[in-house]
């Protein structure tokens, strides 16, 4: 197969490459650039966007003896990224970037680019297990389940997973640094990227005070509807938010008290015990299913709502708008915007049934 | 492989490669006073003396530097700062707006650093600067003008620009004009004396000569401040021990260039015209950029910049690598990513036309072969690279200009 590497600057994507040279594929080395301003985005900090990933990927394209181009998706990625995070938390909504650059960037402009110049496949560095196999892709959590990314691409369609390879799936963190080193790759020590990538110094309040400028509102209690404090705008705020809410004086019964919802239009922020955050229903819409089937009636899975977040049994079946899920157990925190996936425990991994973005909870 | 780059740099020449070789080996610094000092010195001596005639200079207008990029850098800051340091009003630097990034950026910085103001002279739809335009914004306040600088050809569209007619009106104000002729000397006759200009740049590896030295060709009377500072070898303008192999190689290769020069042009002439149609026959749509090349001197004679609309450069790029066509979509890298060429964009052209555009560039070794190869693998690149359009540019900016494809 031809196969496009899509490659970072870090460790992973560098070895995901190798290993998709080794399997005897064709193999052509990409770094996508995402900031129009190289260098000023991240500079000193990991991540995919200085002209120091640039060369570290250049670099590892040269041991592994094959081409190297970099591809300019600055515009694509502002866009389709960075306006879409803006956008969602001036309308109270809880995104996750990551989730829609795999969405909108690698596996849309990217593969539609690689694609059209004559590749079969776009291979990443992402720790999840794909098999196409069976005939329908099937995506399953990595082997290594702290470093597991399968909730950040299961968002993407069966023809998206056709076309996609994660060569790391198997392996966990250390044996992927290990073979690093072996390999002579100069990024085999590179710290990991955690934060996001456009937010280089990691306060992400600042930046969207950068773009959204002040949009002051209130902060209410649920319960007496009382006024707690002014806030600057609900895009400071994430439901199941308990630190930095500005509240002058405890709450009555002196228990902490939490973000239980944002109203963009008021600029309301409803605040209120941890109790009122649980949450045992969830409604989501714009549901993809990755192995081409949707759930079939009433299915027991595992739901989980964020990268690296807790996980809750559950039972979800399809509505008219997307899917329904029913919690076992009550969860906290959970947001409109973030994206519910839902998974199948089996012994080859918990198999990604679907996923859909929360749209209301109860 | 097929080399279509040789705007990039050009193969060492046999006969510089073989001068190189032999200094490597020999032991002398120019500037030491005993045999192996002396000898060092008299073969570097030779060599100004070479290059000097070969450009219509003396020999002690003969700069020896670390390459293009310093000389340009030398040029406009050492000429802005001793015009100021003469008189204080003399703060504007005028330069055309399709500058290579060595004069680009060494004017930018000026104006950031060092209190220049600066005015970007205006271009044709070709690329070229008029004297017309440079005269109208001289006339202005020709006593506060510290120095202009126009390039004498375009390293991306091929364009050469009339400098004895631009010096002429320098001439006649008062003002030292420098011209970065990185990319004219193989091919055009260029002669400093003749064509008035104050100083003008040179660089070894784009003439078969070595990388890493240049020649600043910089008129006696022109006050220039030093950049580097030290022993003072060159003038007392440039310090550092002079690259003995690299002058040698770089005199041989220049005498070799010059001495072939209209030969060499008009042979490379008709073989980028052979290419241009060959192009325009493969896909009828591509345009080609800068002068048209129908008038002997308008364009460089190995120069064909061209748009094919609806491609991504990188993507027409890694299609002929793939195919052992080595070309350049011309315009500068910052981390390996195309920018959109401000040389483009000076002449009017759109953000997709700039990002359309492919430079070939043929030089000493080229032949027809490398131009058939070329145009062979010219027109499935094209219809491949359409289907992917451009992918990176925002969805609204494209519209329909993107293909489908078959994702």
């Amino acid at each position: 197969m031809r196969v496009l590497a899509a490659m970072s600057g870090g460790v992973d994507s560098a070895v995901a490459a190798a290993r998709a040279v080794d399997a005897g594929h064709d193999v052509t080395g990409v770094h996508l650039a995402l900031s129009a301003k190289p260098g000023t985005l991240r500079t000193g900090a990991r991540g995919c966007c200085t002209v120091e990933d640039s060369r570290d990927a250049r670099r590892a394209a040269d041991i592994l003896g094959i081409p190297f181009y970099v591809w300019d998706f600055a515009e694509r990625f502002s866009e389709e990224v960075i306006e879409t995070f803006v956008g969602e938390y001036a309308a109270g909504r809880t995104p996750n970037p990551c989730m829609t650059c795999n969405e909108k960037i690698k596996f849309e402009a990217l593969l539609e680019k690689a694609v059209a110049l004559g590749f079969d496949a776009v291979s990443t560095g992402h720790y999840a297990r794909l098999s196409q196999e069976s005939g329908a892709p099937e995506l399953r959590r990595s082997r290594d389940e702290d470093k597991d990314q399968s909730y950040v691409l299961a968002s993407l369609t069966p023809q998206q997973l056709r076309h996609a390879m994660f060569p790391l799936g198997h392996s966990l963190k250390s044996e992927v640094r290990e073979e690093a080193e072996r390999r002579d790759l100069a990024v085999a020590r590179k710290p990991d990227s955690h934060d996001i990538c456009f937010i280089p110094d990691g306060d992400t309040k600042k930046f969207l005070d950068s773009k959204l400028g002040e949009r002051p509102g209130e902060m209410v209690d649920a319960d007496s509807g009382e006024v707690l404090a002014e806030h600057s705008g609900v895009h400071g705020f994430t439901v199941g938010q308990r630190k930095g809410l500005g509240i002058d004086k405890p709450a009555a019964d002196g228990r902490p008290r939490y973000v239980l919802s944002l109203e963009p239009v008021s600029g309301t922020v409803e605040v209120g015990s941890a109790e009122r955050l649980s949450v045992t229903e969830i409604d989501a819409d714009r549901p993809i299913w990755p192995s081409e089937s949707p759930i079939d009636g009433p299915t027991e899975c595992v739901a989980q709502i964020r990268a690296h977040g807790e996980t809750c049994r559950a039972v979800a079946e399809t509505t008219d708008e997307g899917v329904r899920v029913r919690l076992h157990e009550p969860m906290r925190g959970v947001a409109p915007g973030q994206s519910v996936v839902l998974y199948r425990p089996e012994e080859a991994g918990d198999l990604v049934l679907g996923s859909a973005k929360i749209s209301a909870t109860r | 492989m097929t080399y279509l780059d040789h705007a990039a740099t050009t193969p060492m020449r046999a006969g510089a490669i073989e001068v190189m070789t032999e200094a490597l080996a020999t032991l002398g610094n120019a500037s030491s006073l005993h045999t192996s000092g002396r000898r060092a010195r008299r073969a570097v001596e030779e060599s100004r003396e070479d290059i000097a005639a070969a450009l219509g200079a003396r020999p002690s207008e003969v700069l020896f530097t670390g390459g293009g990029t310093e000389s340009d850098n030398l040029a406009v800051k050492g000429i802005f700062w001793g015009r100021r340091g003469a008189d204080p009003r003399r703060r504007r630097v005028l330069a055309s707006a399709v500058e290579h990034h060595a004069v680009l950026d060494t004017v930018e910085w000026l104006a950031e650093h060092e209190g220049a103001e600066v005015t970007w002279l205006e271009v044709d739809s070709y690329g070229r600067v008029t004297p017309e335009v440079l005269e109208e914004v001289v006339r202005r306040a020709p006593d506060e003008v510290a120095l202009a600088t126009v390039m004498w050809a375009n390293n991306e569209v091929g364009t050469v620009n009339p400098i004895p007619e631009l010096a002429e009106v320098a001439v006649r104000y008062g003002i030292p004009l420098h011209t970065d002729a990185v990319q004219a000397v193989e091919t055009l006759p260029v002669d400093f004396e003749s064509s008035g200009v104050s100083a003008l740049t040179m660089t070894g590896h784009k003439i078969g000569g070595p990388y890493g030295v240049g020649v600043l060709v910089l008129g006696r009377d022109v006050t220039c401040t030093p950049l580097l500072h030290g022993g003072g070898q060159e003038r007392e303008v440039r310090s550092g021990t002079l690259d003995t192999p690299a002058v040698l190689a770089l005199a041989s290769a220049l005498r070799e260039a010059v001495d072939r020069r209209e030969h060499h042009a008009a042979e490379l002439a008709a073989l980028r015209d052979e290419l241009v149609e060959g192009v325009r026959s493969a896909v009828p749509d591509a345009v080609l950029n800068g002068d048209p090349g129908t008038v002997e001197g308008g364009r460089l004679p190995g120069n064909a910049h061209f748009t094919f609309p609806g491609c991504e450069g990188d993507s027409l790029l890694m299609l002929l690598d793939a195919n052992g066509i080595e070309c350049s979509t011309g315009s500068a890298c910052t981390a390996g990513v195309a920018e959109p060429s401000h040389v483009l964009l000076a002449m009017g052209a759109d953000v997709r036309v700039a990002r359309g555009s492919l430079r070939l560039s043929l030089g000493h070794d080229s032949t027809r072969e490398d131009v058939r190869a070329f145009l062979d693998a010219l027109e499935p690149a094209v219809r491949r690279a359409r289907g992917a359009g451009l992918s990176g540019l925002s969805k609204t900016s494209v519209g329909s200009a993107t293909a489908p494809t078959e994702v």
